[in-house]
């Protein structure tokens, strides 16, 4: 099996509101930035390209196809989408390596979640006889998770905030794109009046507007275009049923297994950039990805610092890559989720050459 | 180039679709639509309110319907300060993973309430049926303290 | 439990979802200009294609458009369809003409109704010009042109369609 290098990564700023940018005016800079670092000018100077992205987040059907504008697909390329986070769609692109198909991909994904109420939005992905109808969102789903982890004594509201301030404090010190950073202490965070009880404000994600993208190839295609790399040495998703009755929503089950096949214990994990909409999920992937105190966690701030729904999760990969590509780290894991409380989890191991 | 004008508009879109129940979920709405909650038994014998058509480890085929009680438990639950628009109350309610009695796996079901305080993990509830019911999810108005149904 | 009661087998679950859209800015521009009874295309830096309306980028090379180029509201057919069928919520009674035009000044097609023609004369080649509202009804909408009606001007031979400029109209 051919070995898999992270060439490249850029993402967008995250905000609250894109207002004048349209699909192609979001990705383009993005995609340019990721190609360029990469020595390369369009889509075709890579082997395949594929994208994430939720039409229903902007409201406008086929937006993906819109998104396609900004590639320069003339001649036609190799192209597919996931109506999913763009982790998948670098999953879909390893696959394709993998299989001999491609010795190189272009990957990005992007989100503008301003025009909708994303939380209302994301209620009609859920089972649509007995949940979508009666339209809950998506934060009372998570808070209910919260709700059961705190009446277990697993964690304490305070563990929650601990999350949140160091999320920001982490964003304030290495991240230019994020969209809420800043020094807090967990006692004013624990001051502030409940939202979705138990969960305030600040223990969920902000709604964010913005694109990330990536140049993956053969390591033999790396070391061709005489560019520096990060090595994917695992990489593994897992799933788990829709019916959020039937789950132990307190730990994620699906994490484990795949943080066991991705191969996470083989070896210290330097950095983790974990996928958690929600401070307390945070809690609940640490424990399944099996992190201690030697392992710096979301050195970004992570989600609760901007998340760029569908994009987000490849910008956890593109962290940790970057940070290996810098020299500044050896080895790391990245997370990314979709789905309700955790449904689906991806887990990616990052090494150096 | 000037910068452009900023041209936004509102708009809504509708999606009206119609959904084929099977035999499954059209089971359970229809007796919904008679006032009685029925669950299956998954391979182990757990039962699930609602009914699903597979179960969850295994993927067998579920087929064994068994009728719960319209009371029970409250197994976790969120305050609901703001409604939104298209929540199923106007005014602060709770979302409630709800153990009917004789159901093994919780449901999630809008839980009536006149304040956060009268809410608590475990305390018991009751189903209270809508005026008309029809074979919809949102047949069941939503679950009160029990004693408060009427 | 009777026996013969009515079993459900499907259910309405109509989805209504409300969002506030804002146009990216190659739109807004494009859509600022047909208010004021202009077509404001933008041109590709790397092949010249004009694009109208623009979508700031050109999808052929994959690099943002930004120098506006205004076009002629005079048009070649590149390719027309006779609609038979009403279409739910659109006003417009069927049998019409839903053409691809190409508008003198650029290269790349947009899709507008012919009207005041012979539908069973309507041709590839064929040339038309807009027939705008009343200026006093002028919105940021491409129904600012009613529709294109036929020219008496000579075809433009089916090879040359979309490759040159045309009627006077210099690039
Ligand atoms: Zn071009």
């Amino acid at each position: 099996m051919k070995d898999i290098a992270i060439v490249s990564f850029a993402q967008s700023d995250c905000v609250r509101n894109a207002g004048a940018k349209n699909e192609v005016e979001l990705i383009m800079p993005v995609i340019k930035s990721a190609l360029g670092a990469a020595g390369l000018s369009t889509a075709q100077d890579v082997d395949f390209t594929c994208s994430g992205s939720c039409d229903y987040q902007q409201g406008a059907a086929f937006a993906f196809v819109l998104g396609v504008d900004a590639l320069g697909a003339v001649p036609p390329i190799k192209e597919s989408h996931v109506e999913m986070d763009a982790a998948w769609a670098l999953y879909e692109a390893i696959l394709k390596i993998r299989m001999g198909h491609a010795d190189s991909a272009l990957v990005y994904g992007f989100g503008k979640s301003s025009p909708g109420e994303l939380p209302t939005v994301l209620s009609q992905q859920l089972d649509p006889y007995y949940l979508a109808p009666l339209w809950v969102d998506t934060v009372s789903l998570a808070a209910m998770q919260a709700r059961m982890m705190l009446d277990q004594g697993v964690m304490e509201e305070a563990d929650m905030a601990a999350v949140v301030a160091r999320s920001r404090r982490n964003a304030l010190a290495n991240n230019p794109h994020a969209q809420l950073k800043g020094e807090v202490a967990v006692e004013q965070l624990l001051a502030e009046e409940t939202w979705v009880s138990p969960l305030r404000k600040h223990d969920c994600c902000p709604v964010s507007d913005g694109a990330s993208a990536m140049v993956l190839c053969t390591v033999e295609k790396a070391r061709e275009w005489g560019k520096p790399y990060a090595v994917i040495s695992g990489i593994d998703h897992r799933i788990e049923t829709h019916n959020l009755g039937a789950r132990d929503l307190t730990r994620s089950v699906s994490t484990e297994q795949a943080a066991a096949v991705a191969g996470v214990s083989d070896g210290a994990i330097e950095v983790a950039e974990i996928y958690a909409p929600y401070s307390h999920q945070e809690i609940i992937l640490t424990r399944a990805l099996g992190l201690g105190s030697e392992t710096v966690v979301n050195p970004s701030g992570g989600v609760l610092a901007g998340n760029l729904m569908m994009a987000s999760g490849l910008s956890r990969i593109g962290e940790v890559a970057q940070r290996i590509i810098n020299g500044d780290i050896k080895r790391g894991l990245a997370h990314a989720t979709s789905g309700p409380c955790l449904q689906h989890n991806l887990v990616t191991v990052l090494e150096a050459a | 180039m000037s910068q452009p004008e900023l041209l936004s508009q509102d708009f809504e879109l509708g999606f009206t679709y119609t959904r084929s129940t099977g035999p499954v979920v059209g089971r359970f709405l229809t007796d919904l639509r008679d006032r009685i909650i029925v669950g299956i038994k998954g391979s182990d014998g757990k039962v699930y309110v609602p009914p699903m058509e597979y179960d969850p480890v295994t993927a067998e085929e579920l087929s064994e319907f068994v009728e719960v009680g319209q009371s029970g438990e409250v197994v976790s639950w969120c305050w609901v300060k703001e409604p939104r628009d298209s929540h199923p109350s106007a005014v602060p309610f709770a979302w409630a993973l709800i153990k009917l009695d004789g159901a093994d796996v919780p449901m999630v079901h809008v839980l009536r309430a006149s304040a956060e305080s009268e809410v608590s993990t475990g305390m018991r509830v009751t189903a209270r049926w809508a005026e008309e019911t029809r074979g919809f999810i949102t047949d069941i108005d939503g679950f009160v303290a029990a004693g408060d149904e009427s | 439990m009777s026996e013969e009661r009515e079993m459900i087998t499907g259910i309405e679950v109509p989805i209504y979802l409300k969002y506030h859209f804002t146009a990216g800015e190659a739109t807004a521009r494009f859509l600022s200009q047909v208010r004021q009874g202009k077509l404001v295309g933008q041109r590709c830096p790397s092949c010249n294609n004009v694009y109208l309306p623009p979508r700031g980028s050109c999808a052929a090379c994959g690099v943002a458009t930004t120098e506006e180029v205004e076009v002629a509201d005079k048009c070649t057919v590149e390719s027309f369809t006779i609609v038979y069928i009403p279409i739910p919520g659109n006003p417009i009674q069927p049998p019409y003409v839903i053409a691809n035009l190409i508008p003198d000044g650029a290269n790349i097609s947009f899709i507008h109704l012919l009207s005041e023609c012979d539908n069973d004369t309507v041709h590839r080649g064929q040339r038309v010009q807009a027939v705008w509202k009343p200026q006093e009804e002028w919105d940021y909408a491409m129904d600012n042109i009613r529709y294109f009606k036929p020219l008496d001007e000579p075809d433009v031979p089916s090879e040359s369609i979309g490759k040159v400029p045309v009627t006077g109209w210099e690039v």
